[in-house]
């Protein structure tokens, strides 16, 4: 096999091990929740990304509002804009269909693998093939074997897997906090985002609580 | 497949690859006003913690802070293992382990 694939596969592998656990969670719960694995499957593909699709799992069940769900995920994923940003620099060489393909690998897990690769400027497309490749298909499988081993998991809570996703909220939150004004922004957020909660209907608390925190962020930066 | 959740899940692919793939594409001939770029700095955490908080003090759409809500128990040892390791595998095993056996000790 080609080595730039090769260096691509062995970057993944911590990637895919850590799906496992949270794809089989959102896995059980999806089908707790009344999707199939075939929702579950098309998904891990065209979405592919794990917060994103524990939220709407969640949000289908309590009966939100379609726009909710989406701008929900929007705003969850936007996290993604930063990541593909900040290697804009480095992959200058690639041409642009496969930037499209590449880009649409960008998760948390791979980003944070993949960019010392990235930052030598000479990643190539093969690497990314290997990372990629790797990682999302960890993702579909886990996603969708859960799904269907859910339908025989009665109590998905007395396995744990209930919190398998303020779990990763937790993870990827403290990856965020650098700094006392970030956390100043997370304490902001997650305060408003309770209070909200009593006065606002389909989870738009957490989009009004995002949306100010975030602009209290930029006058703290002041 | 029910047609309208696969128009839901189509919806959610568009604004989660959007911002996957735009920047990636256009970032290297135009760059955003500086004040959009810091307000986008502040998304992540602020999202994250949006979503967090309600789900440990809220369980079931309550307010809870008593020592049955096992969710927010397991958020103590999540959260150090997070601090410690800064490793996403790490963190979300801590959590689904500690729940489980809450889990247990309550029933």
């Amino acid at each position: 096999m080609n080595k730039e694939i090769i260096k691509g596969l062995k970057t993944a592998i911590p990637v895919a091990l850590g799906y496992i656990p949270i794809g089989l969670a959102f896995g059980v719960l999806s089908s707790q929740q009344g999707l199939s694995y075939i929702d579950v499957f098309f998904m891990s593909l065209l979405v592919y990304a794990g917060s994103a699709q524990f939220i709407a799992s969640a949000m289908l069940v309590s009966g939100s509002a379609y726009i909710a769900i989406i701008i929900t995920t929007f705003l969850v994923n936007l996290r993604h804009l930063l990541m593909s940003a900040s290697l804009s620099p480095f992959l200058k060489h690639i041409s642009t269909p496969l930037l499209t393909l590449i880009s649409m690998g960008i998760t948390d897990e791979t980003y944070a693998a993949g960019y010392s690769e990235a930052a030598s400027g000479k990643a190539t497309p093969k690497f990314y093939l290997g990372l990629n490749g790797l990682s999302q298909s960890s993702w579909i499988i886990s996603t969708v074997a859960g799904n269907i081993l859910g339908s025989h998991i009665t109590n998905p809570e007395k396995w744990g897997l209930d919190f398998a996703l303020p779990a990763m909220f937790i993870g990827l939150l403290f990856m965020q906090l650098k700094n006392r004004k970030d956390i100043a922004v997370a304490f902001a957020s997650g305060i408003l985002s309770v209070v909200f909660a009593f006065i606002m209907n389909n989870n738009f608390n957490i989009i009004a609580a995002t949306v100010i925190a975030a602009s209290i962020g930029v006058c703290l930066d002041k | 497949m029910k047609q309208e959740i696969f128009y839901l899940i189509l919806g959610m692919s568009i604004v989660t690859q959007l911002p996957r793939i735009l920047p990636l594409i256009i970032l290297t001939r135009i760059s955003l006003p500086p004040l959009v770029t810091k307000w986008l700095k502040h998304i992540p955490a602020a999202v994250l913690s949006a979503l967090l908080l309600p789900a440990l003090l809220l369980p079931g759409g309550r307010l809870s802070l008593s020592a049955d809500n096992t969710a927010l128990l397991s958020s103590i040892p999540c959260m150090l293992v997070a601090v410690k390791t800064k490793n996403l595998f790490l963190t979300v095993l801590t959590g689904i382990v500690f729940s489980a056996l809450l889990q247990i000790f309550i029933s």
